[in-house]
């Protein structure tokens, strides 16, 4: 084998000879040959699997709107709040609460610790003023938890992490025979936009957690229905400047911008969930079985639910788990450590000293 | 007003079984997608005497050519040169960082050798530290300049180690990974290289150093860790020439006796070292700098800052508290010395001020004094003018009577010539 030529950039001049030398702009140098350097991805990909991942995420939405039902579907197993207390009578409750289920799933070899929280009362109230505030306070909660645990002298050497990492936010189908928008025969009927709840909520918490919005129920909407109601949804989104995940600000080159604008179009993702199986064509099928049809949950034709599988766990699962933890988390740090230092300037409804989660951001 | 009541099921963590594919087996797929894309950091710290061979293993290890010249033997103390590389292999990009010695073991007084190489490896977990600590903090892009692994390399001499060798090990065992290696090992013959490395390897355990020992614990690399352990301190061998041996090229130095292989195993450890370097636990090298020899510097650096964790039941959140109580003190001091060299100030304008008054006052006596003076010299002056005056006066009164007289006789003594001269004629 030749050796090669010297075909290096221009290299970082040394510096001056000091005890302590920081190196200035780093030089390209080429390899002459084959050093294994690349080893170090399946090192890393070998050490991940060993240690497991933790994955949270929260459901929200009014009762009755098949939370539980995709979460299952979802994560193919019994994993949600209705699961693990088979048997108990499902009651509205009178003030929002959170429920966290934990469980772990075990996929070729990945071991996944999943915390699925779920909300029921939230929204079902007559007067539902502040009820994001019981959300926002446990999502805070779980940034504070980390924040200790970090702060300490003597840490652990794997944190526990029980910060949310995604919220799934169901959003209602308005039923297109309300608003007093008399419909002309043969004319599309102009569906609702998203309630103020709905914007009420996606405001305040798309600034502290990724929320993805989802149509729940979608088997009610025809597909003109969907994407008009799809493209509404979009558009108030706009103008309230919600920034649901995946942000435009986190793009991180042109390939994920590519990805992501693909994803933005199709947001929210109108899916149904299901956990039945039905035989269709000769294949057992997940689907909901109705007197004009089965729906195929997994089918792209008949609902979104594969896409927004993708979303959450085959491609941006990770992706999901590291803005949560370098955005969102710190910017939550960075308030809290601020608010220590001048207690004197904190608002009387800001964020108190005591890891009390803020109602007002 | 809602309240919330989270109640955490489940904590026993049942494994709950799949039904379907679910497809997060792609999850460590994603994560190391997005570390390539990020970019991987790796910093190796060369320790070793001048002319050992440092920067030639490095070249021969990274399979490049790496800049820089030759060190002399006239160095006055130990410094530490950095250089900074991009590598890219396939889809990996390494940022390398490789720090050397310079004068190393060349000085006559050897006593504080170890110091600068401490203090730069502190200073890394320093500057990390404090972006760890900032308020706004950018910590996955930071660069990462912690020394991930130390090179030692030892002289061949055959012999043992060197005394400056065992105190350098002992300060940085604590701080870095250590692998020794033996330097230049084509000098030592094979009988001599064995009871050589056993001799090391004694004299490291009964001294109590630390060497960073190949990581057994997972089944799929723990068998040739194992082995690799054992082969520790690997001799090696660096040469960036490469020679014609049979019909290949090969990384070779030709003696006249004979033709040393680098990677020939038979001939020497390199390939050990490279395996156990780069292919196999660079992650694990990279993890241990993090979680054990970071964290010990971390705790041992906000003990000493007086930070302390609080017991079960105090205030929750005492580090920042214990940071406020610090930084009030430090203000209500700083306050105390503004006062007191504000008191400082006012006290030297005061006397100055009492000094000027001072003289001020001086200078005014003396001013009326001469003013006193003047007006005397005046007064004298103007007396004898009077009296000149007067004199003048007086003289002017006899000078005009004594005319008068004069004149008055010359009448008297014209009427008389008159007469004289009448009695003359009759």
């Amino acid at each position: 084998m030749e050796p090669e030529e010297h075909s290096m950039e221009p290299p970082a001049t040394p510096e001056e000879e000091m005890p302590l030398t920081a190196a200035p702009g780093p030089a390209g140098c080429q390899l002459f040959g084959y050093v294994g350097i690349e080893a170090v991805l399946d090192q890393m990909k070998v050490k991940t699997m060993k240690m497991g991942f933790e994955f949270n995420i929260m459901v929200v939405g009014q009762s009755g709107l098949g939370k539980s039902t995709m979460v299952n579907t979802l994560f193919k197993s019994k994993v949600s709040r209705k699961a693990s207390q088979p048997g108990q009578e499902e009651r509205i409750p009178k003030t929002v609460q959170l429920q966290s289920v934990t469980h772990v799933i075990e996929e070729k070899g990945v071991k996944m610790k999943l915390t699925v929280t779920d909300t029921p009362g939230f929204g079902d109230q007559i007067n539902n003023e502040n009820c994001w505030d019981p959300i926002i306070k446990y999502i805070n909660e779980q940034y504070e938890r980390y924040l200790r645990e970090e702060i300490l002298i003597t840490r652990k050497r794997k944190i526990p992490d029980t910060r949310v990492h995604g919220c799934v936010y169901f959003v209602m189908v308005v039923p297109p025979w309300g608003g007093g928008h008399g419909g002309h025969a043969g004319v599309m009927v102009v569906l609702g936009r998203l309630r103020p709840l709905d914007l009420e909520f996606m405001r305040r918490l798309s600034k502290i957690v990724n929320v993805v919005p989802v149509i729940a129920k979608a088997d009610t909407l025809t597909l003109e229905e969907r994407a008009e109601f799809k493209q509404r949804i979009q558009e108030d989104l706009k103008t309230h400047a919600i920034s649901v995940y995946p942000q435009e600000d986190f793009d991180q080159d042109p390939d994920d911008r590519a990805l992501n604008d693909r994803i933005r179009e199709k947001i929210p993702f109108a899916v149904v969930g299901a956990d039945q199986e039905h035989q269709v064509n000769g294949k057992r099928v997940l689907g909901r079985k109705t007197k004009w049809g089965i729906i195929e949950v997994e089918n792209p034709a008949h609902c979104e639910f594969p896409l927004l599988q993708d979303l959450l766990i085959r491609s941006h699962l990770q992706d999901l788990k590291d803005i949560t933890h370098n955005v969102h988390y710190e910017s939550y740090r960075v308030r809290r450590l601020n608010e220590s230092n001048r207690p004197e300037l904190s608002s009387p409804n800001g964020l108190p000293g005591k890891g009390e989660g803020g109602s007002d951001l | 007003m809602a309240a919330a009541e989270v109640a955490r099921q489940g904590e026993g963590c049942r494994t709950v079984p799949l039904s379907g594919h679910v497809g997060f087996d792609s999850l460590p797929d994603q994560l190391v997608n997005k570390s390539v894309n990020h970019g991987f950091c790796f910093n190796i710290l060369c320790v070793g005497e001048t002319g050992l061979g440092k920067s030639t293993l490095m070249d021969t290890l990274f399979n490049t050519k790496f800049e820089g010249d030759p060190a002399s033997h006239s160095q006055p103390g130990v410094q530490l040169k950095s250089n900074t590389y991009d590598l890219q292999e396939s889809n990996v990009n390494l940022k390398l960082t490789i720090v050397s010695t310079v004068g190393f073991g060349d000085q006559i007084n050897k006593e504080d050798s170890y110091k600068p190489i401490v203090e730069f490896i502190d200073a890394q977990f320093e500057a990390y530290l404090q972006e760890e600590l900032k308020i706004r903090r950018v910590l996955h892009n930071y660069h990462d300049t912690r020394i991930h692994a130390c090179l030692y390399f030892i002289a061949p001499t055959g012999h043992s180690l060197k005394s400056l060798d065992l105190v350098t090990m002992k300060k940085l065992d604590s701080k870095v990974n250590i692998i020794p290696i033996i330097a230049k090992s084509d000098a030592i013959s094979k009988s001599e290289l064995t009871k050589f490395k056993i001799k090391i390897t004694s004299e490291l355990v009964s001294n109590g150093v630390q060497i960073y020992q190949f990581p057994t614990d997972d089944e799929s690399v723990a068998e040739i860790n194992g082995t690799m352990n054992a082969h520790l301190p690997f001799a090696v061998i660096g040469s960036t020439e490469e020679l014609k041996i049979g019909n290949k090229m090969m990384k070779a130095r030709q003696y006249p006796w004979g033709t040393v292989q680098v990677e020939n195993e038979a001939h020497c450890d390199f390939v050990k070292l490279r395996e156990m370097l780069i292919r196999v636990n660079m992650e694990d090298l990279r993890e241990q700098t993090h979680t054990r020899h970071y964290e010990l510097y971390r705790r041992c650096k906000l003990e000493e800052m007086g930070f302390k964790d609080t017991d079960p039941d105090s205030k929750p959140f005492s580090l920042q508290e214990t940071y406020e109580a610090k930084r009030n003190e430090f203000l209500g001091e700083l306050q105390k010395k503004e006062e007191a060299m504000r008191q400082m100030f006012v006290q030297r304008v005061k006397e100055k001020e009492a000094e000027l008054k001072e003289a001020e006052k001086e200078l005014h006596e003396k001013f009326d004094r001469l003013k006193k003076l003047h007006q005397d010299e005046k007064k004298k002056l103007e007396d004898k003018k009077k009296s000149l005056d007067d004199e003048v006066n007086a003289f002017k009164q006899r000078k005009t009577a004594a005319e008068l007289l004069q004149s008055q006789a010359q009448q008297a003594g014209g009427s008389q010539t008159l007469k004289r001269d009448k009695e003359r004629k009759k």
